[in-house]
Protein backbone atom coordinates (compact mmCIF):
# COMPACT_ATOMS: atom_id res chain seq x y z
CA UNK A 1 0.00 0.00 0.00
CA UNK A 2 1.10 3.59 -0.65
CA UNK A 3 1.73 5.86 2.37
CA UNK A 4 -1.66 7.44 1.74
CA UNK A 5 -4.70 6.10 -0.10
CA UNK A 6 -7.67 8.35 -0.79
CA UNK A 7 -11.08 6.88 -1.61
CA UNK A 8 -14.29 8.60 -2.68
CA UNK A 9 -17.70 6.95 -2.31
CA UNK A 10 -20.74 7.83 -4.40
CA UNK A 11 -24.15 6.60 -3.32
CA UNK A 12 -27.68 7.70 -2.79
CA UNK A 13 -29.10 8.86 0.54
CA UNK A 14 -30.30 5.81 2.48
CA UNK A 15 -28.10 3.22 0.70
CA UNK A 16 -25.39 3.27 3.33
CA UNK A 17 -22.42 4.70 1.42
CA UNK A 18 -21.56 6.78 4.49
CA UNK A 19 -21.79 3.70 6.72
CA UNK A 20 -19.61 1.75 4.28
CA UNK A 21 -16.95 4.47 4.39
CA UNK A 22 -17.00 4.34 8.19
CA UNK A 23 -16.76 0.52 8.13
CA UNK A 24 -13.73 0.75 5.84
CA UNK A 25 -12.19 3.28 8.23
CA UNK A 26 -12.82 0.81 11.06
CA UNK A 27 -11.26 -2.09 9.19
CA UNK A 28 -8.16 -0.04 8.33
CA UNK A 29 -7.95 1.32 11.88
CA UNK A 30 -8.04 -2.22 13.26
CA UNK A 31 -5.00 -3.13 11.18
CA UNK A 32 -2.99 -0.25 12.66
CA UNK A 33 -3.55 2.48 10.08
CA UNK A 34 -4.40 6.14 10.48
CA UNK A 35 -7.86 6.76 9.10
CA UNK A 36 -10.30 9.45 8.19
CA UNK A 37 -13.91 8.64 7.32
CA UNK A 38 -16.30 11.49 6.62
CA UNK A 39 -19.34 12.23 4.51
CA UNK A 40 -20.09 15.46 2.70
CA UNK A 41 -23.10 16.87 4.53
CA UNK A 42 -25.97 18.83 3.11
CA UNK A 43 -29.72 18.65 3.22
CA UNK A 44 -30.14 14.88 3.59
CA UNK A 45 -32.81 13.33 1.41
CA UNK A 46 -33.54 9.70 0.60
CA UNK A 47 -32.29 8.93 -2.88
CA UNK A 48 -30.27 12.12 -3.43
CA UNK A 49 -26.64 11.65 -4.56
CA UNK A 50 -24.27 11.69 -1.58
CA UNK A 51 -20.49 11.55 -1.32
CA UNK A 52 -18.31 10.10 1.44
CA UNK A 53 -14.55 9.91 1.80
CA UNK A 54 -11.70 7.89 3.29
CA UNK A 55 -8.06 8.72 3.85
CA UNK A 56 -6.04 5.71 4.95
CA UNK A 57 -2.39 6.31 5.74
CA UNK A 58 0.68 5.16 7.62
CA UNK A 59 1.12 8.64 9.22
CA UNK A 60 -1.67 10.88 10.50
CA UNK A 61 -3.01 13.13 7.74
CA UNK A 62 -3.66 16.68 8.88
CA UNK A 63 -5.70 17.59 5.79
CA UNK A 64 -9.37 18.37 6.43
CA UNK A 65 -10.73 18.93 2.95
CA UNK A 66 -12.77 16.79 0.61
CA UNK A 67 -10.92 14.51 -1.81
CA UNK A 68 -10.55 15.73 -5.38
CA UNK A 69 -7.91 13.35 -6.81
CA UNK A 70 -8.83 9.98 -5.31
CA UNK A 71 -6.88 6.78 -5.79
CA UNK A 72 -10.13 4.82 -5.84
CA UNK A 73 -13.80 5.54 -6.41
CA UNK A 74 -16.65 3.31 -5.23
CA UNK A 75 -20.07 3.70 -6.84
CA UNK A 76 -22.80 2.08 -4.74
CA UNK A 77 -25.59 2.90 -7.21
CA UNK A 78 -25.08 2.30 -10.93
CA UNK A 79 -27.66 4.94 -11.90
CA UNK A 80 -25.25 7.59 -10.62
CA UNK A 81 -22.93 6.98 -13.59
CA UNK A 82 -25.09 9.22 -15.75
CA UNK A 83 -25.95 11.71 -12.99
CA UNK A 84 -22.58 12.42 -11.32
CA UNK A 85 -19.05 12.85 -12.72
CA UNK A 86 -17.83 9.86 -10.72
CA UNK A 87 -14.35 9.66 -12.29
CA UNK A 88 -13.53 13.36 -11.73
CA UNK A 89 -9.88 13.54 -10.68
CA UNK A 90 -9.62 9.73 -10.32
CA UNK A 91 -5.98 8.65 -10.77
CA UNK A 92 -5.41 6.32 -13.70
CA UNK A 93 -3.13 4.11 -11.54
CA UNK A 94 -6.20 3.57 -9.34
CA UNK A 95 -9.56 2.00 -10.06
CA UNK A 96 -13.29 2.49 -9.97
CA UNK A 97 -15.50 -0.17 -8.36
CA UNK A 98 -19.15 -0.15 -9.44
CA UNK A 99 -22.11 -2.03 -7.99
CA UNK A 100 -23.50 -3.60 -11.17
CA UNK A 101 -24.40 -6.89 -12.76
CA UNK A 102 -22.73 -5.74 -15.99
CA UNK A 103 -19.21 -6.48 -17.18
CA UNK A 104 -16.52 -3.78 -16.81
CA UNK A 105 -16.25 -3.34 -20.59
CA UNK A 106 -19.98 -2.55 -20.78
CA UNK A 107 -19.61 0.30 -18.29
CA UNK A 108 -16.31 1.79 -19.46
CA UNK A 109 -17.98 3.82 -22.24
CA UNK A 110 -19.98 5.67 -19.55
CA UNK A 111 -16.81 6.74 -17.74
CA UNK A 112 -15.73 9.72 -19.84
CA UNK A 113 -12.53 8.17 -21.14
CA UNK A 114 -11.23 6.96 -17.77
CA UNK A 115 -7.98 5.08 -18.46
CA UNK A 116 -7.58 3.05 -15.25
CA UNK A 117 -9.04 -0.22 -14.05
CA UNK A 118 -12.82 -0.57 -14.09
CA UNK A 119 -14.21 -3.15 -11.67
CA UNK A 120 -17.75 -4.39 -11.22
CA UNK A 121 -19.43 -6.40 -8.50
CA UNK A 122 -23.07 -7.41 -8.36
CA UNK A 123 -23.39 -6.43 -4.71
CA UNK A 124 -27.16 -6.23 -4.87
CA UNK A 125 -27.50 -9.82 -6.07
CA UNK A 126 -24.93 -11.19 -3.59
CA UNK A 127 -26.72 -9.38 -0.80
CA UNK A 128 -30.14 -10.68 -1.92
CA UNK A 129 -28.86 -14.23 -2.12
CA UNK A 130 -26.86 -14.29 1.11
CA UNK A 131 -28.84 -11.92 3.32
CA UNK A 132 -32.24 -11.98 1.66
CA UNK A 133 -32.23 -8.18 1.36
CA UNK A 134 -30.58 -5.53 -0.77
CA UNK A 135 -27.84 -4.29 1.58
CA UNK A 136 -24.98 -3.65 -0.86
CA UNK A 137 -22.65 -2.28 1.86
CA UNK A 138 -20.87 -5.41 2.96
CA UNK A 139 -20.10 -6.75 -0.54
CA UNK A 140 -19.00 -3.28 -1.74
CA UNK A 141 -16.68 -2.97 1.23
CA UNK A 142 -15.14 -6.35 0.46
CA UNK A 143 -14.74 -5.44 -3.21
CA UNK A 144 -12.87 -2.20 -2.52
CA UNK A 145 -10.61 -3.96 -0.02
CA UNK A 146 -9.82 -6.60 -2.65
CA UNK A 147 -9.22 -4.09 -5.45
CA UNK A 148 -7.27 -1.51 -3.44
CA UNK A 149 -5.38 -3.72 -1.01
CA UNK A 150 -5.70 -1.03 1.69
CA UNK A 151 -6.24 -3.80 4.21
CA UNK A 152 -4.58 -7.20 4.00
CA UNK A 153 -7.32 -9.68 2.93
CA UNK A 154 -7.02 -12.32 5.64
CA UNK A 155 -6.75 -9.66 8.33
CA UNK A 156 -9.83 -7.97 6.88
CA UNK A 157 -11.87 -11.18 6.97
CA UNK A 158 -10.79 -11.92 10.54
CA UNK A 159 -11.60 -8.38 11.64
CA UNK A 160 -15.01 -8.30 9.96
CA UNK A 161 -15.96 -11.65 11.49
CA UNK A 162 -15.13 -10.32 14.96
CA UNK A 163 -17.07 -7.15 14.24
CA UNK A 164 -20.17 -9.05 13.00
CA UNK A 165 -19.99 -11.39 15.99
CA UNK A 166 -20.05 -8.37 18.25
CA UNK A 167 -22.80 -6.58 16.33
CA UNK A 168 -25.10 -9.56 15.70
CA UNK A 169 -24.38 -11.63 18.81
CA UNK A 170 -28.05 -12.66 18.99
CA UNK A 171 -28.39 -13.53 15.28
CA UNK A 172 -25.74 -16.07 14.23
CA UNK A 173 -27.40 -16.63 10.80
CA UNK A 174 -26.81 -12.95 9.96
CA UNK A 175 -23.11 -13.34 10.80
CA UNK A 176 -22.79 -16.32 8.47
CA UNK A 177 -24.70 -14.57 5.68
CA UNK A 178 -22.53 -11.48 5.93
CA UNK A 179 -19.33 -13.54 5.94
CA UNK A 180 -20.45 -15.47 2.84
CA UNK A 181 -21.36 -12.18 1.12
CA UNK A 182 -17.95 -10.78 2.00
CA UNK A 183 -15.97 -13.76 0.68
CA UNK A 184 -18.09 -14.13 -2.47
CA UNK A 185 -17.63 -10.46 -3.27
CA UNK A 186 -13.85 -10.81 -3.05
CA UNK A 187 -13.99 -13.75 -5.45
CA UNK A 188 -16.58 -12.39 -7.86
CA UNK A 189 -15.34 -8.82 -8.36
CA UNK A 190 -14.46 -8.46 -12.06
CA UNK A 191 -11.60 -6.36 -13.35
CA UNK A 192 -11.47 -4.92 -16.82
CA UNK B 1 0.37 5.51 26.85
CA UNK B 2 -3.16 6.49 25.98
CA UNK B 3 -5.86 4.25 24.57
CA UNK B 4 -5.83 4.00 20.77
CA UNK B 5 -9.31 4.65 19.38
CA UNK B 6 -11.11 6.17 16.42
CA UNK B 7 -13.89 8.63 17.13
CA UNK B 8 -15.59 11.60 15.56
CA UNK B 9 -15.07 15.00 17.18
CA UNK B 10 -18.56 14.95 18.68
CA UNK B 11 -18.02 11.44 20.08
CA UNK B 12 -14.69 12.54 21.53
CA UNK B 13 -16.28 15.47 23.38
CA UNK B 14 -19.18 13.33 24.64
CA UNK B 15 -16.64 10.75 25.86
CA UNK B 16 -14.66 13.44 27.69
CA UNK B 17 -17.91 14.56 29.36
CA UNK B 18 -18.60 10.99 30.42
CA UNK B 19 -15.14 10.59 31.91
CA UNK B 20 -15.53 13.83 33.87
CA UNK B 21 -19.07 12.95 35.02
CA UNK B 22 -20.32 16.50 35.65
CA UNK B 23 -23.32 17.31 37.85
CA UNK B 24 -25.77 18.86 35.40
CA UNK B 25 -26.25 19.04 31.64
CA UNK B 26 -28.83 21.40 30.18
CA UNK B 27 -29.14 21.01 26.43
CA UNK B 28 -31.27 21.56 23.38
CA UNK B 29 -30.33 19.86 20.10
CA UNK B 30 -29.05 21.70 17.02
CA UNK B 31 -27.04 20.42 14.05
CA UNK B 32 -24.10 19.69 14.04
CA UNK B 33 -23.65 19.49 17.85
CA UNK B 34 -26.80 17.37 18.41
CA UNK B 35 -24.79 14.16 18.76
CA UNK B 36 -23.05 15.47 21.88
CA UNK B 37 -26.16 15.61 24.12
CA UNK B 38 -27.49 12.57 22.22
CA UNK B 39 -24.50 10.38 23.16
CA UNK B 40 -24.36 11.90 26.62
CA UNK B 41 -28.05 11.26 27.33
CA UNK B 42 -27.40 7.58 26.52
CA UNK B 43 -24.60 7.56 29.14
CA UNK B 44 -27.11 9.07 31.60
CA UNK B 45 -29.78 6.53 30.67
CA UNK B 46 -27.33 3.63 30.99
CA UNK B 47 -26.24 4.81 34.41
CA UNK B 48 -22.65 5.35 33.22
CA UNK B 49 -22.70 8.87 34.69
CA UNK B 50 -24.81 10.31 37.48
CA UNK B 51 -25.35 13.65 35.80
CA UNK B 52 -28.75 15.30 36.00
CA UNK B 53 -29.76 15.69 32.33
CA UNK B 54 -32.23 18.53 31.86
CA UNK B 55 -33.93 18.53 28.46
CA UNK B 56 -35.08 22.09 27.89
CA UNK B 57 -37.16 23.83 25.22
CA UNK B 58 -34.51 26.23 23.90
CA UNK B 59 -30.85 27.18 24.06
CA UNK B 60 -31.75 30.24 26.11
CA UNK B 61 -33.14 27.86 28.72
CA UNK B 62 -30.20 25.47 28.33
CA UNK B 63 -27.82 28.24 29.37
CA UNK B 64 -30.22 29.45 32.08
CA UNK B 65 -30.23 25.90 33.48
CA UNK B 66 -26.45 25.87 33.51
CA UNK B 67 -26.37 29.24 35.26
CA UNK B 68 -28.75 28.04 37.97
CA UNK B 69 -26.87 24.78 38.47
CA UNK B 70 -23.40 26.33 38.47
CA UNK B 71 -24.54 29.07 40.87
CA UNK B 72 -25.81 26.34 43.19
CA UNK B 73 -22.27 24.94 43.24
CA UNK B 74 -22.50 22.26 40.55
CA UNK B 75 -20.42 21.57 37.47
CA UNK B 76 -22.76 22.39 34.58
CA UNK B 77 -22.27 21.73 30.88
CA UNK B 78 -24.03 22.23 27.57
CA UNK B 79 -23.40 21.91 23.84
CA UNK B 80 -24.66 23.92 20.91
CA UNK B 81 -24.03 25.38 17.44
CA UNK B 82 -24.90 28.30 15.20
CA UNK B 83 -28.27 29.94 15.87
CA UNK B 84 -28.45 28.01 19.16
CA UNK B 85 -25.35 29.81 20.38
CA UNK B 86 -26.64 33.26 19.54
CA UNK B 87 -30.03 32.38 21.00
CA UNK B 88 -28.05 31.85 24.23
CA UNK B 89 -26.28 35.18 23.84
CA UNK B 90 -28.20 37.05 26.54
CA UNK B 91 -27.47 34.31 29.07
CA UNK B 92 -23.84 33.94 27.97
CA UNK B 93 -23.20 37.48 29.22
CA UNK B 94 -25.00 36.68 32.48
CA UNK B 95 -22.94 33.51 33.01
CA UNK B 96 -19.69 35.44 32.52
CA UNK B 97 -20.59 38.41 34.74
CA UNK B 98 -21.87 36.01 37.43
CA UNK B 99 -18.41 34.41 37.18
CA UNK B 100 -19.82 30.90 36.70
CA UNK B 101 -17.32 28.47 35.13
CA UNK B 102 -19.80 26.63 32.90
CA UNK B 103 -18.33 24.50 30.10
CA UNK B 104 -19.96 24.77 26.67
CA UNK B 105 -19.00 22.56 23.72
CA UNK B 106 -19.55 24.29 20.38
CA UNK B 107 -19.52 22.52 17.01
CA UNK B 108 -19.18 25.66 14.92
CA UNK B 109 -21.64 26.32 12.13
CA UNK B 110 -22.62 29.24 9.92
CA UNK B 111 -25.44 31.56 10.94
CA UNK B 112 -28.57 32.05 8.88
CA UNK B 113 -29.07 33.45 6.33
CA UNK B 114 -29.07 32.10 3.85
CA UNK B 115 -29.85 29.08 5.99
CA UNK B 116 -26.90 26.70 6.02
CA UNK B 117 -25.83 23.85 8.30
CA UNK B 118 -22.13 23.74 7.45
CA UNK B 119 -19.07 25.06 9.16
CA UNK B 120 -17.70 28.53 9.68
CA UNK B 121 -16.93 30.59 12.77
CA UNK B 122 -19.60 33.27 12.55
CA UNK B 123 -21.48 31.77 15.53
CA UNK B 124 -18.58 31.99 17.97
CA UNK B 125 -17.37 35.30 16.55
CA UNK B 126 -20.85 36.74 17.15
CA UNK B 127 -20.52 36.09 20.90
CA UNK B 128 -16.78 36.72 21.21
CA UNK B 129 -17.28 39.70 23.53
CA UNK B 130 -19.61 37.89 25.95
CA UNK B 131 -16.78 37.41 28.45
CA UNK B 132 -16.23 33.68 27.91
CA UNK B 133 -12.91 31.92 27.58
CA UNK B 134 -12.77 30.42 24.06
CA UNK B 135 -10.58 27.52 22.91
CA UNK B 136 -10.57 26.15 19.36
CA UNK B 137 -9.53 22.65 18.22
CA UNK B 138 -7.92 21.61 14.94
CA UNK B 139 -9.09 17.98 15.13
CA UNK B 140 -10.88 15.40 17.28
CA UNK B 141 -7.81 14.91 19.50
CA UNK B 142 -7.60 18.60 20.34
CA UNK B 143 -11.37 18.77 20.91
CA UNK B 144 -10.99 15.96 23.48
CA UNK B 145 -7.82 17.37 25.05
CA UNK B 146 -9.23 20.91 25.25
CA UNK B 147 -12.37 19.60 26.90
CA UNK B 148 -10.34 17.78 29.55
CA UNK B 149 -8.47 21.00 30.34
CA UNK B 150 -11.45 23.36 30.13
CA UNK B 151 -12.86 22.99 33.66
CA UNK B 152 -9.46 23.43 35.28
CA UNK B 153 -9.01 26.67 33.36
CA UNK B 154 -12.51 28.07 33.82
CA UNK B 155 -12.72 27.21 37.51
CA UNK B 156 -9.29 28.71 38.25
CA UNK B 157 -10.39 32.17 37.06
CA UNK B 158 -14.16 31.81 37.62
CA UNK B 159 -15.08 32.31 33.99
CA UNK B 160 -17.20 30.17 31.68
CA UNK B 161 -15.40 28.45 28.79
CA UNK B 162 -16.32 27.44 25.25
CA UNK B 163 -14.58 24.45 23.69
CA UNK B 164 -15.00 24.83 19.94
CA UNK B 165 -14.42 22.59 16.95
CA UNK B 166 -15.44 22.81 13.31
CA UNK B 167 -18.93 21.48 12.63
CA UNK B 168 -19.01 18.39 10.37
CA UNK B 169 -15.36 18.83 9.31
CA UNK B 170 -14.14 17.43 12.63
CA UNK B 171 -17.40 16.92 14.56
CA UNK B 172 -18.57 14.22 12.12
CA UNK B 173 -15.24 12.88 10.80
CA UNK B 174 -13.91 9.63 12.23
CA UNK B 175 -10.19 9.87 12.94
CA UNK B 176 -7.64 8.19 15.16
CA UNK B 177 -7.50 9.53 18.68
CA UNK B 178 -5.62 8.78 21.87
CA UNK B 179 -7.90 8.65 24.89
CA UNK B 180 -6.76 8.78 28.50
CA UNK B 181 -7.88 6.40 31.23
CA UNK B 182 -10.89 7.67 33.17
CA UNK B 183 -9.02 7.46 36.49
CA UNK B 184 -6.26 9.67 35.13
CA UNK B 185 -8.79 12.10 33.68
CA UNK B 186 -10.66 12.41 36.96
CA UNK B 187 -7.46 12.93 38.93
CA UNK B 188 -6.43 15.63 36.45
CA UNK B 189 -9.77 17.45 36.37
CA UNK B 190 -10.35 17.13 40.14
CA UNK B 191 -13.40 17.98 42.21
CA UNK B 192 -15.12 21.35 41.83
CA UNK B 193 -15.00 23.29 45.07
CA UNK B 194 -16.54 26.70 44.41
CA UNK B 195 -15.47 29.49 46.73
CA UNK B 196 -19.06 30.74 46.92
CA UNK B 197 -22.29 28.97 46.06
CA UNK B 198 -26.01 29.34 46.62
CA UNK B 199 -26.31 25.98 48.38
CA UNK B 200 -23.72 26.82 51.01
CA UNK B 201 -25.82 27.23 54.21
CA UNK B 202 -22.94 28.96 56.03
CA UNK B 203 -22.79 31.88 53.64
CA UNK B 204 -25.74 33.74 52.19
CA UNK B 205 -25.00 35.24 48.80
CA UNK B 206 -26.88 36.82 45.93
CA UNK B 207 -26.10 35.85 42.33
CA UNK B 208 -26.86 38.27 39.55
CA UNK B 209 -28.44 41.18 41.43
CA UNK B 210 -29.02 44.63 39.93
CA UNK B 211 -25.83 46.62 39.69
CA UNK B 212 -26.04 50.40 39.85
CA UNK B 213 -23.49 52.71 38.22
CA UNK B 214 -21.70 52.67 41.57
CA UNK B 215 -20.70 49.01 41.03
CA UNK B 216 -21.21 48.01 37.40
CA UNK B 217 -17.89 49.10 35.94
CA UNK B 218 -15.93 47.55 38.81
CA UNK B 219 -17.66 44.25 38.07
CA UNK B 220 -16.57 44.52 34.45
CA UNK B 221 -13.02 45.49 35.46
CA UNK B 222 -12.84 42.31 37.55
CA UNK B 223 -14.03 40.26 34.57
CA UNK B 224 -11.31 41.86 32.47
CA UNK B 225 -8.73 40.97 35.13
CA UNK B 226 -9.90 37.35 35.23
CA UNK B 227 -9.50 37.17 31.44
CA UNK B 228 -5.96 38.57 31.70
CA UNK B 229 -5.12 36.11 34.49
CA UNK B 230 -6.41 33.25 32.34
CA UNK B 231 -3.43 33.45 29.98
CA UNK B 232 -1.00 32.05 32.55
CA UNK B 233 -3.57 29.48 33.73
CA UNK B 234 -4.11 28.16 30.19
CA UNK B 235 -0.36 27.74 29.74
CA UNK B 236 0.05 26.11 33.15
CA UNK B 237 -2.82 23.65 32.63
CA UNK B 238 -1.59 22.95 29.08
CA UNK B 239 1.90 22.15 30.38
CA UNK B 240 0.54 19.91 33.13
CA UNK B 241 -1.62 18.12 30.58
CA UNK B 242 1.52 17.62 28.51
CA UNK B 243 3.28 15.93 31.44
CA UNK B 244 0.32 13.58 31.77
CA UNK B 245 -0.24 12.74 28.11
CA UNK B 246 2.76 13.94 26.08
CA UNK B 247 0.53 16.49 24.34
CA UNK B 248 1.39 20.00 25.54
CA UNK B 249 -0.80 23.02 24.79
CA UNK B 250 -0.29 26.78 24.88
CA UNK B 251 -2.19 29.84 23.68
CA UNK B 252 -1.00 29.49 20.09
CA UNK B 253 0.78 26.83 18.04
CA UNK B 254 3.60 27.92 15.76
CA UNK B 255 4.32 25.74 12.72
CA UNK B 256 7.52 26.30 10.70
CA UNK B 257 7.73 29.87 12.00
CA UNK B 258 11.43 30.03 12.99
CA UNK B 259 12.65 31.34 9.63
CA UNK B 260 9.28 32.05 7.98
CA UNK B 261 9.05 34.99 5.58
CA UNK B 262 5.37 34.52 4.78
CA UNK B 263 2.86 33.35 7.36
CA UNK B 264 -0.82 32.85 7.92
CA UNK B 265 -2.79 33.16 11.15
CA UNK B 266 -5.62 30.64 11.27
CA UNK B 267 -8.16 28.92 13.56
CA UNK B 268 -9.53 25.38 13.58
CA UNK B 269 -9.51 22.45 11.15
CA UNK B 270 -8.07 24.39 8.22
CA UNK B 271 -4.84 24.78 10.21
CA UNK B 272 -4.22 21.09 9.48
CA UNK B 273 -4.89 21.56 5.78
CA UNK B 274 -2.58 24.59 5.84
CA UNK B 275 0.20 22.52 7.45
CA UNK B 276 0.09 20.18 4.45
CA UNK B 277 0.24 23.20 2.10
CA UNK B 278 3.23 24.52 4.05
CA UNK B 279 5.03 21.16 3.90
CA UNK B 280 4.66 21.26 0.10
CA UNK B 281 5.79 24.91 -0.12
CA UNK B 282 8.78 24.18 2.11
CA UNK B 283 9.73 21.26 -0.15
CA UNK B 284 9.98 23.73 -3.03
CA UNK B 285 12.13 26.11 -0.99
CA UNK B 286 9.49 28.61 0.15
CA UNK B 287 9.73 29.96 3.69
CA UNK B 288 6.11 29.52 4.71
CA UNK B 289 4.77 29.16 8.24
CA UNK B 290 1.61 29.40 10.30
CA UNK B 291 0.34 30.57 13.63
CA UNK B 292 -2.67 28.63 14.90
CA UNK B 293 -4.90 30.29 17.45
CA UNK B 294 -5.87 27.85 20.20
CA UNK B 295 -7.03 30.44 22.73
CA UNK B 296 -9.10 33.15 21.07
CA UNK B 297 -10.23 34.46 24.50
CA UNK B 298 -8.03 35.54 26.14
CA UNK B 299 -6.48 36.85 22.93
CA UNK B 300 -2.77 35.95 22.70
CA UNK B 301 -1.75 39.42 21.50
CA UNK B 302 1.91 39.41 22.64
CA UNK B 303 2.50 35.86 21.41
CA UNK B 304 1.10 36.62 17.95
CA UNK B 305 3.09 39.84 17.63
CA UNK B 306 6.26 38.03 18.67
CA UNK B 307 5.62 35.25 16.14
CA UNK B 308 4.91 37.62 13.24
CA UNK B 309 7.42 40.40 13.89
CA UNK B 310 10.10 39.05 11.53
CA UNK B 311 7.92 37.90 8.59
CA UNK B 312 7.68 39.99 5.42
CA UNK B 313 4.00 39.36 4.76
CA UNK B 314 1.11 37.65 6.55
CA UNK B 315 -2.53 36.82 5.92
CA UNK B 316 -5.06 36.49 8.70
CA UNK B 317 -7.67 33.88 7.80
CA UNK B 318 -11.19 34.61 9.05
CA UNK B 319 -14.02 32.05 8.76
CA UNK B 320 -16.43 34.89 9.52
CA UNK B 321 -16.84 38.41 8.23
CA UNK B 322 -17.37 41.47 10.38
CA UNK B 323 -19.15 43.27 7.51
CA UNK B 324 -17.27 46.42 8.37
CA UNK B 325 -16.14 46.92 4.75
CA UNK B 326 -12.61 46.49 6.07
CA UNK B 327 -11.50 43.12 7.52
CA UNK B 328 -12.44 39.99 9.48
CA UNK B 329 -12.52 39.89 13.30
CA UNK B 330 -9.30 37.89 13.75
CA UNK B 331 -7.47 40.29 11.43
CA UNK B 332 -8.64 43.30 13.42
CA UNK B 333 -7.34 41.85 16.67
CA UNK B 334 -4.10 40.64 15.09
CA UNK B 335 -3.40 44.06 13.59
CA UNK B 336 -4.15 45.70 16.95
CA UNK B 337 -1.77 43.25 18.63
CA UNK B 338 1.05 44.17 16.23
CA UNK B 339 0.41 47.89 16.67
CA UNK B 340 0.42 47.57 20.46
CA UNK B 341 3.80 45.84 20.33
CA UNK B 342 5.25 48.40 17.91
CA UNK B 343 5.55 45.85 15.09
CA UNK B 344 5.04 47.66 11.79
CA UNK B 345 7.36 45.88 9.34
CA UNK B 346 5.21 42.99 8.05
CA UNK B 347 2.54 43.70 5.45
CA UNK B 348 -0.78 42.10 6.36
CA UNK B 349 -3.95 41.17 4.51
CA UNK B 350 -7.33 39.93 5.70
CA UNK B 351 -8.75 36.85 3.98
CA UNK B 352 -12.36 35.76 4.49
CA UNK B 353 -12.63 32.05 3.67
CA UNK B 354 -14.64 28.86 4.11
CA UNK B 355 -17.98 30.52 4.86
CA UNK B 356 -20.96 28.17 5.08
CA UNK B 357 -18.81 25.08 4.53
CA UNK B 358 -16.99 26.18 1.36
CA UNK B 359 -14.34 23.48 1.23
CA UNK B 360 -10.84 24.69 2.11
CA UNK B 361 -8.27 22.81 0.06
CA UNK B 362 -4.51 22.54 0.23
CA UNK B 363 -4.57 24.51 -3.04
CA UNK B 364 -6.67 27.25 -1.39
CA UNK B 365 -3.94 27.84 1.18
CA UNK B 366 -1.21 27.63 -1.46
CA UNK B 367 -3.05 30.39 -3.32
CA UNK B 368 -2.88 32.60 -0.21
CA UNK B 369 0.85 32.00 0.07
CA UNK B 370 1.18 32.90 -3.62
CA UNK B 371 -0.38 36.28 -2.82
CA UNK B 372 1.92 36.70 0.17
CA UNK B 373 5.00 36.02 -1.94
CA UNK B 374 4.00 38.82 -4.31
CA UNK B 375 3.39 41.16 -1.39
CA UNK B 376 6.75 40.24 0.19
CA UNK B 377 8.56 40.81 -3.12
CA UNK B 378 6.91 44.11 -4.05
CA UNK B 379 6.36 45.51 -0.57
CA UNK B 380 2.85 46.42 -1.68
CA UNK B 381 -0.08 44.76 0.11
CA UNK B 382 -2.61 45.89 -2.51
CA UNK B 383 -6.23 45.20 -1.54
CA UNK B 384 -6.06 44.16 2.13
CA UNK B 385 -9.67 42.87 2.38
CA UNK B 386 -10.02 39.72 0.27
CA UNK B 387 -12.32 36.73 -0.17
CA UNK B 388 -10.81 33.29 -0.92
CA UNK B 389 -12.21 30.73 -3.40
CA UNK B 390 -15.24 32.84 -4.27
CA UNK B 391 -16.99 33.14 -7.63
CA UNK B 392 -17.48 36.76 -8.64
Amino acid sequence: MKDMVEIRWHGRGGQGAKTASLLLADAAFNTGKYVQGFPEYGPERMGAPITAYNRISTERSTVHSNIYDPDYVVVVDETLLSAVDVTAGLKKEGAIVINSGKKPEELRPLLKGYQGRVCTIDAGRISEEELGKNFPNTPMLAAIVKVSGVVEESEFIKDMEASFQHKFAAKPQVIEGNMRALKRSMEEVQEG
Amino acid sequence: MGIRERLSGNEAVAYAMKQINPDVMGAFPITPSTEIPQYFSAYVDNGEVDTEFIAVESEHSAMSTCIGAEAAGCRAISATSSCGLIYMAEMLYVAASDRLPITLAVSCRALSGPININNDHSDVMAVRDAGWLILFAENNQEAYDNYLQAMRIGEAVSLPIMVCQDGFITSHAIENIELEETEKVQAFVGEYQPEHSLLNPKESIAVGPYSTPVYYIETKRQQAQAMMDAKEIIKKVGAEFGQLTGRTYGLIEKYMMDDAEEAIVIIGSSAGTAKEAIRKLRASGKKAGLVKIRAFRPFPAEEIAEALKTVKAFAVMDKADSFNAHCGPLYAETAAALYAQGVSGPKGISYIYGLGGRDVRVESIQHVFGDLETIARTGNAGETYRYLDVRE
